[in-house]
């Protein structure tokens, strides 16, 4: 009754052809832009910005650019972890060795490393697919933490490869309080992410898709298959590496190359796969998903059973209820939250009748 | 030149080992289709099992810690442990994500590792253990004294026990009702069930014997390294090792285990300190990399086909 687009006529191609093409949709969307940016920062407590809010806000737009290269090109990968490590590190020299540098001309150039480093790993999928792919992938995860670790001059001498992020200063403007970073945070990801959505469904993300459902096919309608693939690694490892960048500058304070782990590309495949693999919204859900799970598990452990369990053992639960939950949504949703999102509107626009 | 086989051969000996590890993934590979990634927690969750009931038997039954009665009843029990888990695994886990893409069963098994995990040290612990199979890792002496090469007798004795594992699988595999229904499975899953063989019980009898292997493995990489959470990231190494000998052969996995041994020794030894050292982490990754670059499919691997 509420959600339908009854009696809503599109007179122009503009109008045919944006993003919310439902009123109701676009009214919704501002709503929430409106209550990020205003609502949250007012009523949310400093934890809750800096421990849960930034990180699920940076974790989205890093698993935005897993999809982009696996749920859109088709192309499995294991290494996000490392690409968000090179946009890290590289913003880092780039603030530290040129002076008076803007903050967010560095995150973009940051990116740019990124995206060529993922150009450069992204090669051997133009003849490996599939899992061979996937573990190619692995190549460039554990090489590049270990170049960062093995090479000084990437972290300015520090000892064990630390680096502790510079100042925020946009147009003598400091960043250093959690609503800031958060806000900064928000602003990045939402310009991302609305250029990832026009990218998915422009001629860009249409080839992505046509070589991901079939590359022997598409390459016969004529798409360029190398430049596909490559254009694919390159965008997914800029997000990945803007992703980086704000890991370190708005969310952590120091970071090392250690942290860049295999474990890390692990969660941010599993909040794809959660999410919803080729859906801009579902790598938001994801990364909101694996962030929160641990913490309520902590919580409600820590309140109903904690006390009466034997120190080691509340961890080991945590990760074998992780690992349980895991499957258990694997196998009752697999095409992620988004699926269910999706679901739930189809209902709404028959609501309240249901015929 | 003596230094160089010392390497290569020490190399060789460590290659078995990853071979024996990638053994676990091609089985279940082969017969099921699934890229299980769990194979790396089963053989950490199988050595900790064992070492678990080595340490509880004495008190239970009475019986001389570290005397053989110990051990074979510990060893029956871990295997008795292990293909629960792989038979568990395969009903609870993969029966209901059968038709599902690739790619969510491969992150089904990603789910389920951290389970294992989590499940291994929750049962026993997470201290790191020692774990003795009574044989000592010593030089032999007669390969020294005649060749002047340093060989470890452990090393030896390991690969030894891998190439009869090897051997049994293969006789098994060519020789038996099983071993053929396995192959026709791995095949064609489609055919194998309109000729009447039970998918379900030899896919709970393929998971069974990956648990087998995962738990020999355990036990050697145990022995070696010490019982503790580092050893699932030993069975990472695995991974460059199946794709260089391809996902679905056995022997790909066997010579591929060698070529990634030798060569990371090799590496480490000769390239290693021009650029810092430590490159034993990735290089077997780089190295199958520019290998796929030249057969795709690995060393042995079906020739993949692409048709519109």
């Amino acid at each position: 009754m509420l959600y339908r687009e009854a009696g809503q006529f599109k007179a122009s191609y503009q109008e045919d052809a944006q993003i919310f093409p439902i009123r109701q949709d676009r009214v919704g969307f501002i709503a929430l832009l409106a209550f990020f940016f205003v609502v949250v920062p007012m009523i949310a407590n400093q934890y809750w910005l800096q421990a849960i809010l930034t990180p699920v806000l940076i974790f989205s737009l890093a698993a935005l650019g897993l999809n982009i290269l696996t749920g859109y090109a088709g192309q499995l990968s294991l290494g996000s972890a490392a690409f968000m490590a090179v946009g890290a590190f590289a913003t880092y020299n780039f603030m530290l060795r040129i002076d008076g540098i803007p903050f967010l001309v560095a995150v973009v150039l940051g990116g740019l490393c990124a995206a060529g480093v993922g150009i450069l790993f992204g090669l051997p999928s133009l003849r490996i697919k599939g899992f061979y792919l996937a573990v190619a992938t692995l190549a460039a995860q554990f090489f590049i933490v270990w170049v960062l670790v093995k090479f000084p001059w990437f972290s300015n001498y520090s000892s064990s490869g630390v680096i502790t992020a510079q100042e925020i200063n946009i147009l003598g403007f400091a960043f250093n309080t959690p609503e800031t970073k958060y806000l900064l945070t928000l602003l990045v990801v939402t310009v991302l992410a609305l250029a990832a959505k026009n990218m998915v469904r422009s001629t860009t993300g249409r080839k992505w898709m046509a070589v991901r459902d079939m590359d022997v096919a598409a390459e016969v309608i004529g798409i360029r298959l190398m430049r596909t693939k490559l254009q694919a690694f390159a965008v997914s490892s800029f997000y990945c590496g803007v992703a980086g960048a704000l890991y370190a500058y708005t969310y952590l304070g120091t970071v090392e190359p250690e942290g860049f782990n295999l474990d890390l590309s692990f969660k941010i495949l599993f909040m794809i796969i959660i999410g919803g693999v080729g859906s801009i919204l579902g790598s938001f859900l994801g990364a909101a998903f694996i962030v929160l799970l641990p913490v309520f598990l902590n919580i409600f452990l820590h309140s109903f059973v904690g006390a009466a369990l034997p120190p080691g053992f509340g961890s080991n639960l945590e990760l074998m209820i992780f690992g349980g939950l895991i499957i258990f949504f694997l196998i009752v949703e697999p095409h992620g939250m988004a699926r269910l999102w999706q679901i739930g509107k189809e209902k709404l626009r028959l609501w309240p009748f249901p015929h | 030149m003596t230094f160089f086989l010392e390497v290569l051969i020490g190399g060789l000996l460590s290659g078995v080992l990853y071979a024996l590890v990638a053994l676990g993934f091609v089985l279940i590979f082969k017969a099921s289709g699934v890229f299980n990634f769990a194979q790396g927690a089963m053989v950490f969750f199988a050595a900790l099992t064992f070492v678990g009931f080595t340490e509880v038997l004495p008190g239970w039954t009475g019986l001389e810690p570290g005397s053989g009665g110990v051990f074979w009843l510990a060893f029956a029990l871990a295997l008795a442990s292990m293909i629960v888990l792989g038979i568990a695994t395969e009903k609870v886990v993969l029966r209901p994500l059968v038709n599902q893409p690739p790619i969510t069963l491969f992150m089904a098994t990603i789910g389920l590792t951290f389970f294992v995990e989590g499940l291994a040290q929750a049962i026993w612990g997470a201290n790191a253990r020692g774990l003795s199979l009574g044989i000592s890792d010593e030089p032999v002496m007669w390969i020294l004294d005649d060749f002047d090469i340093i060989i470890s007798k452990f090393d030896l004795i390991a690969a030894g026990i891998a190439l009869v594992l090897f051997v049994v699988l293969a006789l098994l595999f060519q020789y038996t009702r099983v071993g053929r229904a396995l192959r026709a499975v791995a095949d064609d899953h489609q055919a194998a069930l309109s000729v009447g063989i039970p998918l379900k019980h030899i896919w709970a009898i393929v998971w069974g014997v990956a648990g087998f292997v995962a738990l020999i493995a355990g036990l050697i990489w145990g022995s070696r390294n010490g019982v503790q959470f580092a050893l699932t990231f030993t069975a990472l190494k695995a991974l460059p090792v199946l794709i260089l000998g391809g996902f679905t052969s056995v022997p790909g996995a066997i010579i591929g285990g060698l070529i990634i041994g030798a060569s990371e020794k090799l590496a480490e030894i000769y390239i290693g300190p021009f650029v810092g050292g430590g490159i034993e982490s990735w290089f077997p990754y780089v190295l199958a990399m520019f290998f796929l670059l030249v057969r795709p499919e690995g060393l042995f691997g079906e020739k993949h086909i692409d048709r519109v």
